[in-house]
Formats: structure tokens, sequence, C-alpha cells
């Protein structure tokens, strides 16, 4: 009996995988086959990238001033506060602006297109879409996962130059800590290698948000678990917003074993 | 009764389909000549959306034949499909517009997503189909703005822009109030008419259907009963189609203990 349900388990996480496969199989290949709308990517651009810009310059200054303080702390007891520029350089290029850019998108961006495009699939709109002969996946997904992929890195870049800033406001301003040696060990410190870490995980990471975000919403009637309406909405949003979260910080790990 | 042309629009063969271990559809054979107006009607639960869903190609065939515009659905590749359904149109229930764009965006979308026009004739196009539908002045409006009937009139009006051959209404009078539900009726007579589309309506309005039908298929727990004009269906026998002519509840004698054992068992 557990066996067989152990199975069964089995089976249904497989069948999960194998459609959100085809689904992003469905969205890369229409990405790559023309005609190509720049109207609709300007439009998530805009959604994922412009209206995000706010949120994360708050969230990186907050996070750069934190580091600082922390370190800041730590380094005096061993009198190394000369190394604070490069202990905030390092943690936010290679892990924290990725990581927290991420996170920050999922909880902006992902959560509203997964509430989005499932409300789109129970109102019958994607099918109104494919009755029109319109590939939903062309018009609804392709330009997101662009989108994903384009302005994560962008945040990514934006969180961590503010992160360096808030950084620097503590520990400069604040602790007088001397410019020059703050920015000298960053520069010594971060080297070329951890900047492409830095972007390969944030490129990476934005198309695993769009991805499990959109997959979840488009395919929210395959979903039998449990109800279909407004409940169901809820449900998935919930579960894209869990799904993403884990699977960021599950990938975050494993880029960083492979690259270094 | 508008003279038909003998070539089919649309051909149902053996068409049987499940949901899980339930059978949904029976054995359905149906066909719709060109400049027809067909109409499926049933209760609600008789398998008539199904059935639209399986023609439109949004649910995949397991056992039988659809033909759409002389193309086997099943066998056409994704990109044959989307190339076929540029020549129908389709009206849901709900108008299912696009809640991020206006009217006219709404309207203009197929134009916009499928052809090279020019912004200047697609918003002509728009116009006239917005003007046929009597909702100008609306282009502007969101789809939040506008009301239940008006909502349908502009998911009629978008999928009429590209001129359809054939077109599918899905409960075209549901939830309206009876001059808008007659104004509706007249616009498919009208498009049926003057542009010669086929369409195929789904409804359960027995008034509506006797009003625009050319010929009527009634379905009851997922098959067929009948298929004919709406002299046939009026002299019909069957007493599950008087029964829906009538508006007669259908009665279950209840016997008590029965029904408490029904209740109380395990």
């Amino acid at each position: 009996m557990r066996l067989q349900l152990k199975k069964i388990m089995l089976s249904n996480i497989l069948i999960r995988l194998g459609i959100a496969g085809i689904f992003l199989y469905e969205a890369i290949r229409s990405l790559l086959i023309p005609p190509y709308s720049i109207n609709l990517l300007l439009k998530q651009i805009l959604f994922v990238g412009a209206r995000s810009v706010l949120v994360i310059v708050v969230a990186g200054l907050f996070v750069g001033m934190v580091i600082a303080l922390q370190f800041y702390d730590t380094l005096v007891r061993f009198g190394s506060i000369s190394l604070l520029g490069s202990a905030v350089g390092l943690s936010l290029t290679r892990e924290l602006g990725p990581v927290l850019t991420a996170l920050m998108v999922i909880g902006r961006t992902g959560s509203a297109m997964c509430a989005e495009i499932g409300i789109m699939r129970i109102d019958n709109q994607i099918d109104a879409l494919e009755c029109m002969g319109i590939d939903p996946h062309r018009y609804l997904i392709s330009p997101r996962i662009l989108a994903g992929i384009l302005c994560v890195p962008i945040l990514t870049a934006i969180f961590i130059v503010v992160g360096i800033f808030g950084g620097y406001f503590v520990g400069v301003i604040l602790f007088d800590v001397s410019a020059g040696s703050f920015f000298q060990n960053m520069n010594d410190a971060v080297l070329n290698r951890d900047l492409c870490m830095g972007l390969t995980k944030s490129i990476v990471f934005g198309l695993l948000i769009v991805w499990i975000s959109c997959e979840r919403g488009f395919n929210l009637h395959l979903d039998k678990s449990g109800a279909y309406g407004s409940e169901g909405v809820s449900r998935i949003t919930t579960e894209a917003v869990v799904i993403s979260s884990i699977t960021i910080l599950f990938s975050d790990y494993l880029l960083s074993a492979l690259i270094l | 009764m508008v003279k038909r042309n003998t070539e089919n629009v649309l051909e149902v063969s053996e068409l049987n389909t499940w949901y899980g271990d339930r059978k949904i559809l029976s054995d359905i054979n149906l066909s719709v000549s060109r400049n027809e107006i067909m109409v499926i009607m049933g209760h609600s639960g008789s398998g008539k959306s199904t059935l639209l869903r399986y023609i439109l190609g949004l649910e995949k065939i397991k056992e039988g034949i659809i033909k759409l515009l002389n193309k086997e659905v099943a066998k056409l590749s994704k990109d044959e499909l989307y190339k076929l359904r540029k020549r129908i149109g389709v009206a849901f229930q709900s108008g299912a517009l696009f809640n991020s764009m206006t009217v006219g965006e709404n309207i203009e979308l197929p134009l916009h997503e499928n052809t090279d026009l020019d912004e200047n004739t697609i918003k002509i196009m728009s116009r006239i189909k917005l003007e046929l539908m009597q909702l100008s002045g609306t282009e502007s409006l969101m789809p939040a703005e506008l009301s239940g009937g008006m909502l349908k009139r502009a998911g009629l009006a978008r999928a009429v822009i590209m001129d359809p051959e054939l077109l599918f209404f899905d409960e075209p009078s549901a939830g309206l109030d009876p001059i808008t539900s007659a104004h509706l009726d007249n616009l498919i007579l009208q498009l049926r008419d003057t542009l010669n589309m086929s369409i195929i309506v789904v409804t359960h309005e027995l008034e509506s259907a006797f009003k625009i039908a050319d010929r009527i298929t009634i379905l009851d727990k997922g098959e067929i009963i009948l298929v004919g004009s709406k002299e046939v269906i009026k002299k019909s026998n069957d007493s599950r189609i008087i029964n829906m002519l009538e508006r007669r509840a259908i009665s279950n004698p209840l016997d008590a203990k029965d029904y408490l054992n029904r209740l109380t068992k395990k």
C-alpha cells in the first residue's frame, strides 16, 4: 500500500515536471520563431524591470547598510576594518545581490504574473487567444521570459551598486573607515569571476522565476488537486511563490558549487 | 429560411469523450452546411460546451473525427490549427475580453496579431464592427466599465473582426434581458444574411433557438437525441424533448424508505 502510494506520488511529480518542461519548450520555441513583437516585450520590461527599481533600490540600500554594520562589528574585533569594503563587495556580488533581488522579484512580479495568467485561464481568455489563432505561449509567455532574463540581471546590478553605497554610508560616513581603503580593498577582492558568478546566477534566476510563475497560472486547469476558480488562483499563486523561492535557494547552492 | 449550400463546414463523426472514467459525449454525429445556423440545445450538463471545446480543438480527441472547414482537427499540427482558427470566430459566454486592454484594443487584437494591415485600416474596421454591435463610442472604455450585454457584444465584435467563415456562440442570451437578447438574435441572423457566415450557437434558451435556427441539435446526457428543423423538433414525440419544449421539471417519484437508505448509507 505504502509502496503504491510512493509510486503514485513519484508519477505525479514526473508528470508535473514533464508538463512544466513542455511549457518551457513551447515558450522558448515561440521566442525563437518570428514574428517578434517588440511592443509586448517592452510592456513586460516596464512591468518586470522599470517598476521594480524602487523596491530594489530600497532593499539594496538597507541590505548594504546592515551587512556593513555586521561586518564592522566582527572585523573591528580582529583589527581588520580595512577589509570592510572587500567583505561588503564580495557578499553582495556573489550571493546577496542575486538571491535577494530574485526573492524581491518573486514577491513583486512572479506572484502578479501567476495570478494574472491564472485569472486569464479561468475567464477563458487563454482559450479566446487560441481561438483567434494567436499562440498564447508566443503572446503571453515568451515576452515575459525574455523580460525576466534581461531585467533580473540589471536589477541585480542596481541592488549591488546601491548596496555598496549603503555599506559605504555605514562604514565610511558613520564609522570613519577610510574611503580609499574601503574601495581599494573592494577593487582588489572582487574579481571578474565573482561578477560572472553573480551575472550567471541572476540570468538563471530570472528564467526560473518567470517559468515557474507563468507555468503555475497557465496550467491551472490541469491541476486537479483543488478548486479551480478564485480559490484555485490564490492556491497556485502561493504555490508559485513558495516553489520559486525554494528553487532559487536550491539553484543558488548548485550554481555556487559548480562555479567555485 | 435561407437556401443552404450543401458543402459542410463542420462534420463530427462518432465522437466519444471521457473525463477520467466518466463518459461525457457518446457517439456524436453532426454536420453543419455552409451558410446555415445550427443551434445546439440541451439542459445544463448535457455536454453542449464540451462538444464546442472539442470542435474548436481546445481538447484532444481520443475517439472520433472532427472536420472543421474540411480539415481534420486531430491531424493538424499546432501551427496548422492556428492557421485554421484564423478562419473562424468564437464569441464566449463571458465575452472573455482582456481586462488590461481597452474595448478598442481588444477588438483590434486579432488584426494586429494576424494581419499586416496599417493602424488606420485596423481602427476603421474595428469601428465598423463596433457600430454593427451598437457599441460606437466605447473604444476607449475598459471592459470593467461595460454591462454584461455590452461585454457579450464586444466579444462578438472581436469574434467577427476577421470576417470568419464560421462563427461559434457559447450561450449568447444567457443572463441578458429580453430586449438585449432579441437584439443579439437579430444580429446573428444579420451576420448570416449579410456576411454569409455559417453559425453554430450553443444555448438552452428556447425562444432564441427557435427564432434563429435553421436546424436544431438536441443533446441529452452527452447523446444527440434529435437533429432537425424547428418543425421536426416541435412535432417530436420524445418525452425528453416535450419536457424541454414545455419547460416541465423532471420529476422523480420519491420513495421515503429508499431516500432514507441513501442518506444513511455508509
